[in-house]
């Protein structure tokens, strides 16, 4: 292994490719190729499922059957063929760990290699006096380490892989899950209820404010492995949490299928903040390979004054297909949308928010900036919508665009629906090339031309960049960087 | 330090430089002055390393190194530092976030260390305190909400940071009044030294009043066409270029 590692390194110092190309060697634990009730089956007892959840699955599966693939997304790629992936891949259980020593080496080695921060790296070893950072790691589909969860448990804060949760907090699982984003809501989302391997659980009691940032690392890493996830968060009354959610995935050429489902439920003043840096695979110089994005996010604030704010940086993927959505029913919430995408050679995204503002005193902010490089498509997609009943709405919505290749696309598609007289709708937005002026002043200081993008580009992010939790503002300012390296010339 | 030869450019296939020579050595401070059109500006952005400045003829040469075969950022390494004309705006990156990045790219390029926080902030304030610049105005975005005397007396403190061996300063003194020119003076005055060189461009004489150089040429349609020394600028102020030409 450690021959193959430098010999992995060493090409990538000459291509300064993708950085996170590399794959763990751990036995896998495979079912059957392909999609059918046995493989679902076969998910749900590897899983230890109650009777319920595999119901529940099988129900989904039969709505899938009958869904077609949306295609108004404008995003190109050859049709996927379900019955050519693998549906479940999990590293071999031992046992099970009982403490982080017990934990595969050479997963925590692949936590070094994904940098995840040095503060973290110390909560998982274990440190003593290290900050406090949980980390409920998903490695291919199980959790394997969960730190802090005592912790958290003093706090009332319960924070699990959805498995454990199906098994331990059945009831609450029953009374939320899909309540957000039902098993029929689109193609992908009813994929997911069928064959999703895991995910994370998070529930904030009330007037708790969660006394850590609660951190998921998503990896794929078995080979055709589609990747299915759910993260189910609940924050009661007057609670509060963080969560932040990142993810790198090893080099491929052939394309993974993505699609997660992540619902989020504030009641009361509660507040969940949702922060994402996603920086998956995204294919190579020509295109070939990457991961295909289809997720569904959807908060809903339920409660009174609830807030949900959504903070995303987009820059892997082949092709993403994404909209975190707020639905406000609750008088006097707010949804906020915070976006940077990022695209670059043959990448597509197709990604926005949906506001519904149900209820009356509702607000909502979109703030997205696209970048596109290379021979990228860029699309913003966003829904702003009033029902009749509420009263006194506002929403302002900004997007901007930047174009950084002259081959490349950006697209801003905002549908405006409203039936009440009384709001109040702002909608901006903006399309620019990247300035030679400004390129030749960073030159004539000193940065080479990359350098000069990445600063220019992370200039024009800097709205949505504030908005990230610190450690991880640091992680995706350089990832800009790295995004960008060779989109110009 | 620098040897310009039969220097031709041309800019989207037109010629703007036409055989242009010009020789600056350490410790002098060189003025070209002439009307818009003449050609400065190419000369400057040329200098400089700017894309779509076509070099079809001619040399130039930096401590005896063909400048054609450097990028922009290998040139500032190298020791160059262009003053523009007008500073460029960049939303959202602060001035000490440019200026720390800056400076320590071009600290790597020259194979030093690069300058830790600490140690920058204490230069800057420095270099902005010299040219009474308000220590706020580090803070904001670069150039974003600048007056225009801000912007030059910015791209002075620019200048103090990097230190560079020559500044080619273009059209630094348009826009000043006569508070902020003489400050801007102040600040290329401090950075005249035996090892160093200055290559003014401007319009006026005002600025030079101020700014003494060595030597004055006079450019018009792409030529230095008279050379001489200081007196040559007030030569200019009183009978205008077409005489003295």
């Amino acid at each position: 292994m450690a021959g193959t590692a430098e010999a992995q390194k060493q090409v990538e110092d000459v291509t300064g490719e993708y950085k996170y190309g590399f794959v763990t060697d751990i036995d896998m634990d495979m079912a059957p190729k392909g999609l059918s009730e046995d493989v679902i089956r076969f998910i749900s007892a590897k899983k230890e499922e109650p009777e319920w959840m595999l119901e529940w699955r099988l129900k989904a599966y039969q709505a899938w059957l009958k869904m077609e693939e949306p295609d108004w997304a404008k995003v190109n790629f050859p049709k996927i063929d379900y019955q050519d992936s693998y549906y479940f891949a999990a590293p071999k259980k031992k046992d099970g760990p009982k403490s982080l020593d017990e934990v595969d080496p050479e997963l925590l080695a692949t936590y070094e290699k994904l940098g995840i921060p040095i503060r973290e790296q110390e909560v998982l070893a274990g440190v003593e006096g290290a900050a406090k950072v949980a980390v409920d790691a998903v490695f291919d589909s199980v959790s394997v380490a969960t730190t802090f969860r005592e912790e958290l448990k003093k706090a009332g804060v319960i924070f699990m892989s959805i498995s454990e949760a199906i098994r331990e907090y059945p009831d609450m699982v029953k009374k939320y899950m899909a309540s957000v984003v039902p098993v029929r809501d689109n193609y992908f989302a009813a994929l997911n209820c069928a064959v999703f391997t895991d995910g994370t659980f998070v529930y904030i009691p009330k007037g708790v404010r969660c006394p850590m940032e609660l951190s998921t690392y998503f990896r794929i890493n078995a080979e055709n492995t589609g990747q299915f996830e759910r993260t189910l968060i609940v924050a009661d009354e007057g609670s509060y949490v963080s969560y932040l959610e990142g993810c790198t995935a090893p080099m491929r050429d052939e394309n993974q299928l993505h699609a997660a489902v992540v619902e989020l439920i504030a009641l009361d003043d509660a507040e969940i903040k949702y922060s994402t840096v996603q920086n998956w695979y995204p294919g190579d110089k020509d295109g070939k390979g990457g991961i295909y994005n289809f997720v569904t996010k959807r908060a809903l604030c339920k409660g009174k004054n609830s807030k949900v704010s959504w903070t995303q940086v987009e820059t892997g993927s082949a092709v993403t297909w994404k909209y975190p959505s707020c639905v406000l029913a609750g008088e006097g919430s707010v949804g906020e949308f915070y976006s940077v995408a990022v695209t670059n050679n043959y990448q597509q995204a197709d990604t926005g928010t949906k506001m519904i503002h149900m209820a009356p005193n509702t607000s909502s902010t979109i703030i997205s900036k696209g970048i596109s490089a290379g021979k990228s498509q860029n699309t913003y997609r966003g829904l702003v919508k009033v029902l009749s009943g509420a009263e006194n709405v506002r929403n302002y919505t900004q997007c901007d665009s930047l174009l950084v290749s002259s081959e490349c696309g950006a697209h801003t598609v905002p549908y405006i629906e409203v039936k009440n007289p009384t709001a109040t709708i702002e909608h901006e937005a903006t399309t620019s090339k990247i300035s030679e002026d400004q390129l030749f002043y960073c030159r004539a200081r000193g940065l080479d031309e990359e350098e000069a993008v990445a600063m220019i580009v992370n200039g024009f992010c800097k709205e949505v960049m504030q908005h990230l939790p610190m450690e991880f503002a640091v992680e995706a300012q350089k990832l800009l960087g790295i995004s960008l390296e060779g989109s110009v010339g | 330090m620098l040897k310009i030869k039969d220097l031709h450019v041309s800019v989207a296939e037109k010629e703007i430089i036409k055989g242009l020579s010009l020789e600056i050595n350490a410790g002098e401070t060189h003025a070209i002055m002439g009307l818009n059109g003449a050609g400065k500006s190419t000369l400057a952005n040329t200098i400089a390393g700017r894309d779509d400045y076509d070099v079809t003829a001619g040399t130039i040469e930096f401590d005896g190194k063909d400048l054609m075969d450097m990028e922009p950022h290998e040139r500032v390494a190298a020791g160059l530092f262009l003053g523009f004309q007008y500073p460029v705006e960049i939303p959202g990156v602060s001035n000490l976030n440019f200026m720390r990045t800056a400076l320590n790219s071009v600290r790597k390029m020259r194979g030093e260390e690069e300058m830790s926080a600490a140690e920058f902030m204490k230069l800057i304030r420095e270099k902005a305190k010299d040219l009474g610049m308000d220590p706020e105005m580090l803070k904001r975005f670069v150039n974003v909400g600048f007056s225009g005397g801000e912007k030059k007396r910015n791209e002075m403190v620019q200048m103090a940071v990097l230190d560079p061996k020559l500044a080619v300063l273009d059209e630094t003194d348009s826009g000043l009044d006569i508070d902020a020119l003489k400050i801007v003076a102040e600040g290329i005055n401090a950075q005249r030294r035996d090892d160093t060189a200055v290559l003014l461009i401007t319009h006026y004489q005002r600025l030079l009043s101020y700014v003494q150089p060595d030597y004055v040429h006079v450019m018009i349609d792409g030529l230095i066409v008279k050379s001489g020394g200081k007196e040559l600028a007030l030569e200019l102020e009183e009978k205008g270029y077409a005489d003295v030409a």
